[in-house]
């Protein structure tokens, strides 16, 4: 018996292609964000809010995850701008290659934001590297405030923290303070936003950050791998 | 459940390793997983197996190595494992310390029989 050493990743296919795809955003100087959060947290309501206040001539344009169902890209498409839905047909994930074939009849050419909604789940698309500057995980008040400890990797991996629902706190046992210090547990510089899509307050907040990370569409250093 | 895919990905791997080693019989293929990953062990364990079942790849096992959370303080240099997110340096007690591991996935080693 022998051992062969090997030094590879087991995503290493993925890898591969969402390094193309990152390349392929930044020589364009698109911001890409990964959107992720359990089912019902809020991500599609959060990408509705963000939508409706462009202008027109903004150059965004989205792709949303789901195991079936477009109707969360016809939810989108009211607002105008280009939107493809991806049906995984089973899958709890997006991966690489799913993006990488919807982008392919795409103009890039005529975008600086893509905005990518993945699959609810808050476990298996923190696995998947899409190409994104960055990961954004969306949490709601109407879950647990431990989410960060008991799922640590998307927490860990994601850049900002949208914390969503806030107008329910008043009705629901959500420790705002211990869910942003177990997230800082998990991730000390986390970004951390509250904000209410239904009543829009902190929402601004969002904006801001949304567009101040269009300015600067690469990746953060350190973000996205411990090394 | 993405245990499944990941299993998947690590047998293309081990596929296209055996080809490299001209056919070599591989009997068992070593992994590194980190506890940040998000992959659980026995899911993983479990859709291996299911994978491998009935398959030309029969018998392999599969070895886990699960990692643990690493910090690295940024002010005396030491290296240590996290337990219970207690990032405090434990030599110097420094707060300032950075994650240095835990998120790993990776494929270590193939076991391969002599011809």
């Amino acid at each position: 018996m022998s051992r062969v050493p090997l030094e590879e990743k087991v995503l290493n296919e993925n890898d591969r292609i969402a390094a193309r795809l990152r390349e392929r955003f930044l020589r364009r100087q698109i911001l890409c964000l990964n959107f992720i959060s359990s089912p019902g947290a809020g991500k599609t309501s959060l990408l509705e809010g963000t939508l409706e206040r462009f202008t027109a001539q903004e150059r965004v344009a989205l792709l949303t995850g789901d195991i079936q169902t477009d109707n969360d890209a016809r939810r989108l498409a009211r607002f105008g701008f280009p939107v493809k839905q991806i049906t995984t047909g089973g899958a709890c994930h997006l991966d690489a290659r799913m993006i990488e074939r919807a982008l392919a009849d795409w103009p890039l050419e005529s975008l600086d934001t893509l905005l990518i909604e993945n699959v609810g789940n808050l476990v298996c698309p923190s696995s998947y590297d899409l190409g994104e500057a960055a990961k954004v995980v969306v949490l709601s008040v109407a879950e647990g405030e431990d989410k960060p400890l008991k799922y640590p990797a998307i927490f860990f991996k994601a850049e900002l923290l949208v914390m969503n629902k806030t107008d329910l706190l008043p009705y629901v046992s959500f420790d705002l303070e211990k869910a942003r210090a177990y997230s800082r547990q998990v991730h000390p510089e986390i970004e951390i936003i509250e904000l209410s899509c239904k009543t829009g307050e902190g929402f601004e907040e969002w904006m801001r950050w949304l567009a101040g990370r269009r300015e600067m569409p690469g990746r953060k250093e350190g973000k996205g791998s411990a090394a | 459940m993405h245990e499944l895919s990941i299993a998947t990905s690590i047998l293309e791997a081990v596929r296209k390793e055996r080809r490299r080693l001209n056919d070599a019989r591989i009997t068992k293929v070593g992994v590194r997983i980190g506890e940040l990953a998000g992959v659980d062990p026995e899911a993983l364990n479990f859709s291996f197996e299911i994978l491998v079942k009935g398959t030309d790849l029969e018998p392999l096992a599969l070895d886990i190595e699960f990692l643990p959370r690493r910090h690295a303080c940024s002010e005396c240099r030491h290296e240590f494992t996290v337990a219970d997110y207690q990032f405090d340096c434990p030599a110097c007690g420094s707060q300032a310390t950075r994650c240095i591991g835990g998120d790993e996935l990776e494929l270590s080693y193939l076991e391969v029989e002599e011809a």
